[in-house]
């Protein structure tokens, strides 16, 4: 083999059992959870140090070896399947310590691979709060989060990763150390580079360290459930309850399609007939979580509920929230294949949107069931199709496309959470302009002159001027 | 390599349930494997796809395939919170049945599953032979667990520490039972599965004693195969289907109410595997096992469910007793309640919840026999919640668990003892 030489010398860096070379061990990190075509990459080195972390991008670099950083590969846009044959993959998943939890300051201190969940547990053990929750959180990296500036449940209130990243420190593409950001809630010393790879898709460099916010966790919190027999009014009381000045932590919806076939497998007797449910729950201080549950049950049958239901405990909280946590596992059931989209608009235009993917599903005969947060326009379309039939991928491919260009239209974006990747870099002009893949394309050969990290991905490093 | 087509063509029945994988990458949570090596060809996601590119031939290696797969200790938990459903555990089973019978089982497994297995009286005689003898091989541990290793043994059984072997088998002592019900009552198959009949020999006694207690005539035969388990986790479709003859042979001429078994994989293997397996006898065996299938209870549940024993208020001077959860039981039958019951209906005991109590301990059956050094460094973590939880004694309902759990405290010198919750509740009466 061509690399033998190569992968000795990885051996002897980090240790054989941190090479995977074999051709059974390569083919697993040939894919990640888009659903998209796989490519085997040359070999895979996992890293234990920061410090050897490093070094293998410096070899990398000066190979000349094209390198895909991969997390726990849960990305939905292909950001972790290797480019070309020759990539190496780059695991994170042995810098997984969480360095420090400061209760004084409010941050804490983590290595790229710490699973979120895990963060969000030591952090609970010290009586703080982590709130960024997507849905994959139990086994996504911090790292992938940041790469990805994940979202989650909580976004409406809590924001998104971006919203508590302090500070990172990561290699360039030639393996130059680079910090940005601190341990203070201010710092302007420099450019906002922390910020810069924030969603950078492992194109412009690789994580080694992160220094995340924490928040002090709420005192209390309710949940209710609104059902509604058309998307409208779903749609207004959502507005309505904002312009009541209440932000929400979870503010979620579910559509008809996804409410029958939810029940269908669970029975757990949904309203089969409405056309959306809303799930929401507020949370903060116990008098205030009162009056915002007071308000937002005001609101819900002002514009039209047809039925309000109120958790009263701890146990009737988690069964109302059963429908949405079962609202993924059952649409993935339904066929072979689900691809998982994110197209988000501004909340306002959520009724459009919506009726604009019923018209795209029945017009290209595609099966779409689609929850989401629709306290942030966030929508989760999902095609539930057979990709080894081709004549039906075929349809789901155009009216995914379709439904892109509405979302365009309506003033929303591509993906709300699930990033770019290879899977949606063809739409990104049509959202932004020719002059910003243009600006993102001189950006990163200036930061990465021989076309390494990731190069396909996001805007592909290697297209014209 | 011509029936390299055949191969393949077999692998390609299980594609359906294959592309049911989303890959959405779920499963590394839960997969003790993946948590002991952090490898992606030795979770769900990475094992599935690895017999995906078999069945397609994007790769040629069925050994490569075969030694991932076999780096699995078919625990379920993988297949107990994936969000696509996908009967995880089947693909494994049948994928590795196939994948041998291309490259032919090893004789040593042969040896084990078509001749030890099958033919009870071979296998009991041979422990019979290897009990008086053991003091011979094995040396005493001092401690707690009052476990035994065996330097002389080393090439075959690595340095586990286990429990002495017991001088007689279960079946010798008590030979065959068949007791007429009393006035009305209750009658259980009672099935030790090798590990009671053989290894836990008290805690099997202990069972026998609670069953007699309660009135539930039971009927025990010495001649009793492996439930099968081992050989079909092995890839031995046909052993299994060698034990199932003849256990069907036994179980069909007898009346009864309920199977019971003390052992987590023996109960999930009648209820679930059975049918399944007798499908390739034939009909009539089908109908049978599938029949007694829905009369197949672990003893646990048929203690707490069926006679309605119950916890009590723990004495003052209780000592702190915990439960590990057997993947079988939990994540295959959805037994998790009933054990933790008995363990409380016994007041000298006051009962204390682990960390992670379903989180596999690491055995994983002939797992071990393989991959020792991987078992112990999953029996760990399973060690060190255990002990964080300060408990004087841990529980499992499953004796494959119970050697684990000796072995990987006794390896660190732990004072706390391992017992079956049968073994607890027993001692009330
Ligand atoms: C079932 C399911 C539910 C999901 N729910 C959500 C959700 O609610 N919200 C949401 O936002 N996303 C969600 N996702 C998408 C995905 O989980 C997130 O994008 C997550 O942040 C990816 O983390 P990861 O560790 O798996 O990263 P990977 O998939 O391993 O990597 C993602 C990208 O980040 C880059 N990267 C990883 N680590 C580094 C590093 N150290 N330095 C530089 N670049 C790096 C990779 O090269 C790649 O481009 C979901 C996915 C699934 C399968
Ligand atoms: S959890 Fe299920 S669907 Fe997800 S990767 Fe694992 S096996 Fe596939
Ligand atoms: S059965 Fe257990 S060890 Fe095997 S892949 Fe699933 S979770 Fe991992």
């Amino acid at each position: 083999m061509a690399n033998s030489a190569l992968i000795k010398e990885f051996e002897e860096m980090l240790g054989k059992e941190n090479v995977f070379s074999s051709e059974a061990d390569r083919r697993t990190y040939a894919y990640d959870a888009a659903v998209l075509n796989p490519v085997v990459p040359a070999f895979v080195i996992r890293p234990t140090t920061t410090e050897q972390l490093g070094k293998c991008v410096v070899k990398l670099y000066n190979e000349g070896i094209p390198m895909t950083v991969r997390g726990a590969g849960t990305n939905l846009s292909g950001g972790t399947i290797p480019d070309t044959s020759d990539t190496v993959v780059i695991l994170t998943c042995a810098l997984n310590r969480i360095l420090e939890i400061n209760t004084n300051d409010l941050y804490a201190v983590v290595e790229p691979g710490v699973v979120t969940a895990d963060l969000a547990a030591a952090v609970a053990a010290k009586g703080l709060f982590y709130p960024p929750d997507p849905g994959s959180m139990s086994v996504s990296s911090i790292g992938g989060n940041i790469a990805e500036n994940a979202g989650g449940l909580r976004g409406l209130k809590y924001g998104v990763t971006k919203d508590y990243v302090m500070g990172v420190e990561f290699f360039d593409s030639t393996g130059g150390w680079v910090r940005s950001g601190s341990r203070t809630v201010k710092c302007v010393t420099g450019y906002n580079l922390a910020g810069m790879l924030i969603q950078s898709e492992g194109t412009l460099g690789v994580i080694s360290q992160a220094v995340m916010k924490l928040v002090p966790p709420p005192s209390a919190s309710r949940a209710c459930l609104a059902e509604f027999d058309d998307m409208q009014k779903a749609a207004e009381a959502v507005a309505g309850i904002i312009a009541e000045h209440i932000l929400p932590c979870t503010l979620e919806f579910l559509d008809n399609n996804t409410i029958v076939k939810v029940d269908d497998f669970t029975h757990i007797g949904l309203p089969r007939n409405a056309a959306a449910i809303l799930l929401i729950e507020v949370d903060g201080h116990p008098a205030q979580v009162a009056d915002d549950a007071a308000a937002v049950e005001r609101v819900l049958k002002a514009c039209g509920a047809t039925a309000v239901h109120v958790a009263k405990d701890a146990a009737e909280k988690t069964q109302l929230w059963e429908a949405r946590r079962q609202a993924l596992p059952v649409l993935a059931r339904v066929k072979p294949t689900t691809v998982l989209e994110d197209a988000t608009v501004p909340r306002s235009q959520i009724p459009a949107m919506m009726q604009a993917i019923t018209d795209i599903s029945k017009k290209y005969r595609v099966d779409v069931g689609t929850f989401g947060h629709a306290g942030d326009g966030n929508l989760h379309p999902t095609f539930l199709c057979d990709k080894r039939d081709k004549e039906e991928y075929a349809r789901v491919e155009a009216a995914i496309d379709e439904m892109f260009d509405v979302a365009i239209k309506l003033h929303g974006t591509l993906s709300g959470e699930h990033g770019i990747g290879t899977a949606k870099a063809k739409w990104m002009e049509k959202e932004t302009s020719r002059g910003t893949i243009l600006f993102s394309r001189r950006l990163r050969k200036a930061l990465d002159p021989k076309g390494l990290l990731n190069p396909t991905k996001l805007v592909g490093i290697l297209g014209g001027e | 390599m011509a029936d390299l087509k055949a191969l393949v063509s077999r692998l390609m029945t299980l594609e359906d349930r294959i592309i049911a994988c989303m890959r959405c990458g779920n499963c590394q949570a839960v997969c003790p494997m993946f948590g002991a090596t952090h490898m992606e060809a030795d979770v769900a996601r990475g094992k599935l796809a690895l017999v995906d590119d078999l069945a397609h031939e994007l790769i040629r290696d069925p050994q490569a395939v075969a030694d991932k797969l076999g780096r699995c200790l078919l625990c379920g938990s993988c297949q107990a919170g994936c969000p696509s459903g996908v009967k995880i555990m089947d693909v494994f089973m049948e994928a590795r049945e196939i994948v041998y019978s291309y490259l032919g089982l090893g004789p040593v497994k042969k040896a084990i599953f078509r001749v030890m297995l099958a033919k009870p009286w071979l296998f009991n005689i041979s422990m019979r032979v290897g009990s008086p003898a053991s003091h011979l091989l094995f040396r005493k541990n001092k401690t707690a667990q009052n476990t035994v290793s065996s330097p002389l043994l080393r090439p075959l059984i690595g340095d586990r520490h286990l429990r002495s072997l017991p001088v007689r088998p279960l079946h010798a002592i008590v030979g065959a039972l068949n007791e007429p019900r009393v006035s009305g009552g209750l009658k259980v198959v009672f099935f030790p599965g090798c590990m009671g009949d053989k290894y836990y020999v008290n805690m099997a006694l202990a069972c026998l004693k609670v069953l007699k207690h309660h009135q539930v005539a039971v009927f025990m035969s010495p001649d009793f195969a492996c439930c099968g388990i081992p050989a079909v986790s092995s890839g031995d479709g046909q052993g299994m289907v060698d034990e199932l003859r003849k256990n069907l042979d036994i179980l069909s001429k007898v009346d009864f109410d309920y199977i019971v078994t003390p052992c987590g994989s023996c109960t999930s293997t009648i209820k679930e595997l059975w049918p399944k397996y007798a499908a390739r006898i034939d009909d009539a065996a089908m109908h049978i096992s599938k029949a007694l299938s829905k009369k197949t209870m672990d003893i646990t549940q048929f203690l707490v469910d069926v006679l309605g024993v119950h916890g009590v208020e723990p004495r003052d001077n209780a000592i702190s007793i915990t439960y590990h959860d057997s993947c079988h039981l939990r994540k295959g039958l959805g037994v998790s309640s009933q054990p933790r019951e008995l363990l409380k209906a016994n007041s000298g005991y006051r009962f204390v919840e682990m960390k992670e109590a379903d989180r596999c301990c690491g055995c994983g059956g002939s797992f071990t026999l393989y991959h020792y050094d991987l078992s112990r460094a999953i029996g760990q973590r399973k060690r060190d919640n255990v002990v964080a939880s300060k408990a004087q004694v841990v529980a499992a309902a499953c004796p494959a668990c119970m050697m684990q759990l000796e072995d990987v405290l006794s390896h660190n010198k732990d004072d706390v003892t391992v017992k079956h919750p049968v073994e607890v509740y027993a001692e009330t009466l």
